[in-house]
């Protein structure tokens, strides 16, 4: 056996092959990285990698690694990928002298947007900091619907805020979950799961990846998920199959709502004095009927006992209803019957899941001998739970009736008294927080102001119509629409519509885009085609509608291709990192934990971490969080600005949570520590908070728990946050659509849609694309899944990945095939409304007969990643975005193509037919685009590629 | 006489492919590799792979399994790519039954990879010689290791822990266990080959409500279906009828 | 299989340099039995050359198949155990003899070796002659067992497969020889061109032989048994990999049925039918049968590359089960 060489090292930092943050230990030999593994230290992974994470070493020698700043050469055309390379200084003079004009006259005209970056505390405080409202991350188009349905419905969401508890379920239900996302702890918490003999059923309309192993695979029709979710709550209700005690307690089911129609105060919840909250909290002042002395309480009284179903009428003569008594009206209709003509699924099936759920969480009930205090004082011996949890993600949220499927989903899982108890959903710190969190933008065009800070946060959680970030006419203030009434609650911003929508300068014209790692040219955009000539496109005056353009990335891409200015940013083996509280850390159900990256590797050429150009832009500019009062820089570099930034003076609270105080003696809470990298970098870069068993369950309305976090500033307020079972905040912008209350009320054109989409309980409703389509001419619906051994379109410039995905087929039942006379493998054209595309067919078994699929973003243009022109990707591979849009024909004009609440790009709503390609069609994906030039210093791409770390072996 | 071989289970297995890239990482820089890909960033990339996961579909819709396979050499008992080798360099080893290809000997002749009816032989493209896995020998010997990671990297990895690492002749083993109570069996049968690695198959787990269970005595609808009794006050029939 | 032109030319060729120089030692023989005209040395030495440039055509041929053929030395050490390493042993030796033989000839060098019982002489050709047929016979059987005795390839894995190779290279051989002494002027072409007839149709029979059990042939391995599931229906989706591998391109002829089909009918035609028509017709000639003989033996022969390029191409292995789909 040859012995280790003795010059191998082992470095701990973090992995960011996708965004799930596991621990890896990476070798280094003779400064070469080796080999890289999973951390059996890390709370996150335990010590195992998936097929990315084992590749990242060839992320480190992908030809497409861009090594210098590039700016787009005189006189040549954007989107001709004709670049010069220039110095840093140079780019940051650039951008200094244009950044300080639009700060000091109208800093609204900068717009930055990021991928998923990982990154949103410091990219979120430098917009803030320059002034300007156009700032967001990819959430819109990615999962808002997710984090909004159920933020404001149970206090947390799944993924980084929360989770199913399985290693204490009994039955587990996954619905639509996207393969890259959280992946390795779900896939070692499945695993234990289905070992101990716990029950898995998923529900997808394709059965790849983690469904594979279900024990019952129940296909439905994308975008019909609301539906089976109200006929199980249905069918939960009618046989009384719901947890009374739990929602009695920690729901507002049991509160009285205000059922007389002539009141304005319809709707709204009544309340036992004047409201009298002036925190973003929800205060403990609604009603109950209790059915021991028969007579309105305040909620939680001691000794009261409310109805959760009837009618009720109170002194004043005020009719009322508990909530719970609405959901139960709401749902009546529907039936399983109903819901198996919408989604697909025998009536007998969804009768039998929603028995399997509700049996399961009465019968199988977990009792933990841990003695735990709650909101109210009262003192429980133990902490009780019901073994049924699921998990969802992309497959429910990415469509426009998405946030009401979510809320829907929240709903059932507190009906069967399932939240943040054993067995069931946990929340992770931050996690749980107010319905909805205290964050909030500015409420009109004040808040921006030349040369200073915005007067708010650039993304908040509306609570009431006067939260939203419009001008007098109700019009947007934000380039995405955000915040505005066409999408009240679009909390994590509208990157998919910024392009559009400064191209069209609706609502105004900017000057520069400022893009970090999103590939905003091809596969995270919609209507892919159209808003590539966007980019190129120059108005009456010959100028580029949007007038300057800067993309920072580690690669050369499709967009940065369309750049006047590229700045080569880092690997993740490359730099620093925070994977913040502020941000989306990365928590545990026992307590808060975050994490960071340290270099393992030197930076390639001149790369520079994208977090060091915006602290040297901010301090150039002399933003106030990059300067001292005295007018100097204040962070030398982007470790020392980690270690020293304090989100006020001397709040204590800064980007990491872990060994802060002067030695490192506290935690979450205390000044800065000069040695906190230090002290990361010797425990496995991470910091993980375990709290006291008490504080672990029943987290929104544990009084331990709470006051904690309030003493420990996750939380201002330690106020019970109850379930949103009826959602009074939805309620308030029906109001105001109707013309009640004293709130803003949205311009005319939109008072119907507020109305109709701002119920207080969930409905079905289909699609707002597949309303706009004539479903006989466009029958299927066509939908992407996440291949696990690739991230977005990171790694087709991956050595070893691509060879697993070099291209991607459209995945088509076989009777639908034939139907469309589809043999396996023939070349054909998929087509929608909006755009067509020819790819080839693969007949699937484990696919619904009306849904059509393919992986996501395999496809390529032509010389993307600096592959080469003929590669598979872009020959063979396509993407489905070419056949969906943005936007939808409305009456007034044209409207994004998202859920109307939250503003989330409804990706799965398409809908298509497909047919066989001509015979004599060539043999090659459409459509296909001019090839992207080499980039000056690009390297050249070998032929033969004979890896062997640190023995020359190239 | 220890036999040191995989357990695979395709009942956890979520098909991620991480077994096959950490193997490519571990060994390509290891004492089997490199491991050559050629064509990289071309049209139709290749490379040495000593370890593949595939999907088989099984079954009509709806009721498809969708099986994920991941398949390395199963280093069989009766290994019959060892006597056809005409160098000797395909061998299985005494001590740990592990099969094995000596890069030295091997001139490239291909007849051992005829002679695998799994297919789990690769000829490496570059260095012209015959490659499979090698159970990570140079990781589960190497004292320089610590004990836990002294694994094949395929394990290590493994976010399902769906490959199981042991002596399968060591009845109290893991992976004897783990054969034993959960029907483990191996590919091929039919050949006489004897696998050493073998494969858990799926199983289903049920949950029967019968209609008598539906209901019970808490039922909370019978609580909140109890609608509040009128004041005893309120005008009743009994206030105008007198027959 | 995918047919590699090195193995190709290295059954075909050496099959027909065995098949000549079986054919030359048996005129010899004839000969010396007074069965045929007795042949001078430089026939029989021009000959056995013409075997002997054959037989290491046939061994440059196989070089090409070794990733690493400066280690081809090495191959001789498992013979115990591998056909492959025997054949490797057996063809220098037969080609020793072979040249030997030729030099004898070549020298006239022919003294009695020995004196059996009952006063016949042995030569020292006969014997070579002798040792070299029985070395010609082990070489046909160890260049067949490297394919019939992989088990895998059922279409291989019989008796048949030794038959085939051993009396197709024969008949190769034989009308190879037939051209050589109507070239020559030897007085052979009547004996040799019916032994010639005679092989190329029992090789006729056997091949058939092979072709219809080979078309009835069940294969062992199903997909059930490769991931051992117990279901009728199973449909590979995914080999794992996209661009191919040494395992989609060592075992798959990647030609369509039709080629392969059309192929068949080809060696048919061209390694027998034409053949012995051609063969048949010198019988009958009246005139120099040279050029007609020298065009049976290259159809024949080019017709036996095309069976062998069928052999493998037929061949279906098992492996094959679990690389038949790429998405």
């Amino acid at each position: 056996m040859m012995p280790q060489t003795p010059s191998q090292e082992v470095k701990n930092t973090t992995c960011y092959m996708c965004a799930c943050r596991c621990g890896i230990r990476v070798h280094v030999r003779d400064g070469e990285v080796r080999y890289i593994d999973g951390n059996p230290d890390h709370p996150i992974n335990k010590g195992v990698i998936c097929a990315k994470g084992s590749s990242g070493i060839m992320k480190q020698y992908s030809p497409a690694r861009l090594t210098r700043p590039l700016r787009r050469r005189q006189g040549a055309e954007r989107g001709a990928g004709d670049f010069e390379a220039i110095s840093w200084e140079e780019a940051f003079s650039m951008l200094e002298g244009r950044l300080a004009h639009l700060r000091e006259t109208d800093p609204k005209k900068f717009a930055l947007f990021t991928g998923r970056d990982q990154m949103q505390a410091l990219t979120g405080l430098f917009a803030k900091q320059f002034g300007t409202p156009n700032y967001a991350a990819h959430g819109g188009f990615c999962s808002v619907n997710m984090a909004a349905g159920m933020i404001y419905t149970i206090g947390g969401s799944f993924w980084e805020f929360g989770g199913p508890d399985l290693e204490r379920s009994k039955l587990f239900v996954m619905i639509g979950t996207a393969e890259d996302h959280h992946s390795n702890p779900l896939k070692i918490a499945i695993s234990k799961f289905k070992r101990e003999g716990g029950r898995f059923i998923s529900i997808n309309p394709v059965r790849t990846g983690y469904s594979a192993i279900a024990d019952e695979w129940v296909p439905i029709r994308p975008g019909t998920d609301s539906a089976l979710l109200l006929a199980l709550i249905h069918e939960i209700i009618a046989k009384g199959l719901y947890d009374r005690d739990f929602l009695v307690r920690y729901s507002n089911g049991g509160q009285l709502v205000n059922v007389d129609e002539a009141n304005d105060e319809f709707g709204m919840f009544l309340r036992d004095e004047a409201p009298a909250s002036d925190g973003c909290y929800d205060p403990q002042d609604k009603l109950w009927w209790d059915r021991r002395t028969d007579r309105a309480v305040r909620t939680h009284s001691a000794d009261a006992d409310p109805y959760l179903l009837g009618e009720f009428r109170l002194e004043d003569g005020t009719l009322a209803k508990p909530a719970f008594q609405l959901l139960k009206e709401r749902v009546e209709e529907y039936t399983p019957e109903w819901a198996s003509r919408i989604t697909g699924i025998p009536v007998e099936t969804i009768r039998r899941l929603a028995h399997e759920m509700g049996v399961t969480a009465r019968d199988q009930r977990i009792e933990l001998p841990i003695a735990w205090t709650d909101s109210w004082g009262v003192e429980h011996e133990s902490v009780t739970g019901n073994p049924v949890s699921f998990h969802a993600m992309r497959g429910l949220a990415a469509h426009s009736n998405g946030f009401h499927s979510i809320r829907a989903l929240a709903i059932l899982m507190s009906l069967l008294g399932t939240i943040d108890r054993p067995g069931g959903f946990r929340h992770k710190a931050p996690f749980p927080r107010p319905i909805p969190p205290c964050a909030r933008t500015p409420k009109g065009p004040e808040g921006v102001q030349p040369g200073k800070p915005l007067d708010g946060m650039v993304l908040g959680w509306p609570a009431e119509p006067d939260d939203l970030f419009v001008d007098e006419q109700g019009e947007p203030v934000r380039i995405d629409k955000a915040f505005s009434w066409e999408y009240p609650l679009a909390v994590h911003g509208m990157m998919h519509n910024v392009i559009t929508n400064a191209w069209r300068g609706d609502p105004y014209r900017i000057d520069t885009l400022l893009i970090f790692m999103a590939n905003m040219a091809w596969n995270s955009t919609m209507n892919t085609v159209e808003v590539r000539k966007m980019l190129n496109d120059k108005d009456e005056n010959g100028e580029y509608r949007i007038p300057f353009l800067v993309v920072a990335d580690a690669f050369q891409s499709e967009m940065t291709a369309f750049a006047d200015l590229v700045l080569p940013d880092t690997t993740y083996l490359e730099r620093h990192d925070a994977m913040s509280m502020l941000d989306r850390p990365i928590s545990e159900f026992d307590g808060p934990a975050d994490s960071v990256r340290i270099p393992v590797v030197p930076p390639k050429g001149e790369c520079k971490p994208f977090q060091e150009v915006l602290i040297e832009l901010g301090s150039r500019l002399k933003l106030p969080a990059f300067t001292t009062p005295e007018g100097k820089r204040k962070y030398r570099d982007y470790p020392d600005f980690v270690v020293n930034y304090e989100t006020e003076p001397g709040s204590g609270i800064g980007f990491l949570a872990g060994w802060r105080g002067k030695g490192g003696e506290k935690a979450l809470r205390g000044e800065p520590n000069p040695n906190q990298w230090e002290m990361y970098a010797k425990n496995n870069c991470v910091y993980h908070h375990e709290l006291p068993k008490s504080y672990q369950y029943m987290r929104n309305w544990n009084k331990g728990y709470l006051e904690w976090s309030q003493r420990n500033r996750i939380t201002r307020y330690a106020e019970p946050i109850l379930i949103h079972l009826y959602s009074e905040v939805l309620m308030k912008f029906r109001a105001a659509a109707q013309g009640k209350g004293t709130s803003r009320r949205p311009p005319a054109h939109l008072a119907e849609r507020v109305a109709t989409y701002f119920d207080p309980l969930p409905f079905h409703y289909d699609p707002l694309e597949c309303q706009a389509t004539d479903k006989h001419t466009y029958p299927l619906a066509a939908i992407t899944q996440r291949p696990m051994a690739m991230y977005h379109s990171w790694d087709s410039q991956n050595a070893w990945l691509r060879q697993i995905h070099t291209h991607n087929l459209l995945f088509v039942n076989p009777v639908t095939a034939k139907n469309a006379g589809i043999q396996d493998d023939d070349w054909i054209w998929v087509e929608s409304q909006w755009g067509k595309v020819r790819c080839m067919a693969k007949y699937s078994e484990a696919v619904e007969p009306g849904t059509v699929w393919t992986w996501n973003a395999i496809g390529k243009a032509a010389g993307a990643w600096n592959l080469s022109p003929k590669s598979n990707e872009a020959r063979k591979g396509f993407l489905l975005n070419h056949l969906i849009s943005e936007e939808l024909p409305s009456d007034q004009g044209r409207i994004s193509n998202s859920d109307p609440v939250t503003g989330q790009a409804s990706w799965y709503d398409v809908r298509v037919r497909i047919y066989k390609a001509e015979a004599d069609e060539p043999k090659v994906t459409a459509p296909q685009f001019d090839t992207v030039k080499p980039f000056p210093g690009q390297s050249k791409r070998p032929r033969v590629w004979n890896f062997f770390a640190a023995k020359g072996g190239k | 006489m220890t036999q040191l071989a995989l357990v695979i289970d395709l009942n956890v297995c979520v098909g991620c492919h991480a077994c096959v890239t950490s193997c490519k990482e571990w060994n390509t820089s290891g004492e089997a590799g490199p491991l050559v890909d050629l064509r990289p960033y071309d049209a139709d990339p290749t490379g040495t792979f000593f370890n593949r996961v595939q999907t088989f579909e099984v079954g009509e819709y709806p009721n498809t399994e969708t099986v994920h396979f991941p398949k390395s050499c199963l280093h069989c008992e009766e290994p019959p790519c060892v006597p056809v080798c005409p160098t000797g360099a395909s061998y299985k080893r005494e001590e740990d039954g592990i099969v094995l290809v000596d890069y030295d000997k091997c001139i490239g002749c291909k007849y051992c990879s005829w002679a695998c009816p799994y297919g789990v032989r690769e000829v490496d493209a570059q260095r012209r010689v015959m490659t499979k896995c090698t159970l990570c020998v140079d990781r589960i010997y190497d004292q320089a290791l610590p004990e836990w990671d002294r694994k094949p990297a395929c394990v290590r990895a493994c976010p399902t822990n769906a490959r199981l690492f042991g002596d399968v002749h060591d009845p109290d083993s893991e992976v004897s266990t783990a054969i034993r109570e959960n029907g483990g069996y191996q590919l091929m049968p039919e050949w006489g080959t004897k696998p050493a690695n073998h494969y858990l198959p799926r199983h289903k787990t049920r949950i029967t409500v019968r209609e008598d269970e539906l209901e019970r005595t808490d039922n909370p609808l019978r609580i909140d279906s109890k609608l509040p009794k009128p004041d005893r006050d309120e005008p009743s029939l009994d206030d105008v009828t007198s027959w | 299989m995918h047919p590699a032109f090195s193995v190709i030319f290295l059954t075909t060729l050496i099959g027909a340099g065995q098949g000549l120089f079986i054919a030359l030692f048996l005129t010899e023989s004839l000969g010396l039995l007074g069965m045929a005209p007795t042949q001078n040395g430089n026939f029989l030495a021009l000959g056995t050359l013409a075997s002997l440039i054959l037989l290491g055509l046939g061994l440059i041929a196989s070089f090409f198949h070794l990733g690493r053929p400066e280690r081809a030395w090495r191959t001789a050490t498992k013979w115990r155990t591998s056909w492959l390493s025997r054949e490797v042993i057996v063809l220098p030796a037969f080609m020793g003899v072979v040249f030997l033989y030729g030099l004898a000839h070549w020298l006239n060098f022919n003294p009695t070796l020995l004196t059996l019982p009952g006063d016949r002489a042995v030569l020292v050709t006969v014997a070579l002659g002798m040792a070299g047929t029985l070395l010609a016979v082990a070489l046909f059987v160890s260049t067949a067992m490297i394919y019939a005795a992989v088990k895998f390839l059922q279409e291989w894995h019989s008796p048949l497969t030794v038959v085939n190779y051993t009396v197709l290279g024969a008949a190769s051989g034989f009308t190879l020889a037939t051209a050589y002494a109507a070239w020559s002027g030897a007085q052979l072409v009547h004996v040799l061109a019916s032994t010639a007839i005679a092989l190329t149709l029992l090789g006729l029979v056997t091949r058939i032989a092979s072709l219809i059990r080979n078309a009835r042939i069940k294969p062992k391995s199903t997909l059930q048994t490769a991931i051992g599931v117990k279901h009728p229906r199973i449909v590979q989706k995914s080999q794992g990999f996209m661009g191919g591998s040494f395992n989609t391109r060592e075992f798959f002829h990647h030609k369509s049925e039709g080629f392969v089909r059309a192929v068949k009918w080809i060696f048919l035609i061209a390694a027998f039918a034409i053949p012995t028509i051609l063969l048949a017709v010198s019988l009958l000639m009246t005139v120099d049968p040279t050029s007609v003989l020298i065009a049976a033996a290259l159809i024949q022969y080019l017709g036996l590359v095309a069976e062998r390029w069928f052999f493998f191409a037929q061949a279906n292995h098992p492996q094959n089960l679990y690389y038949q789909s790429v998405a």
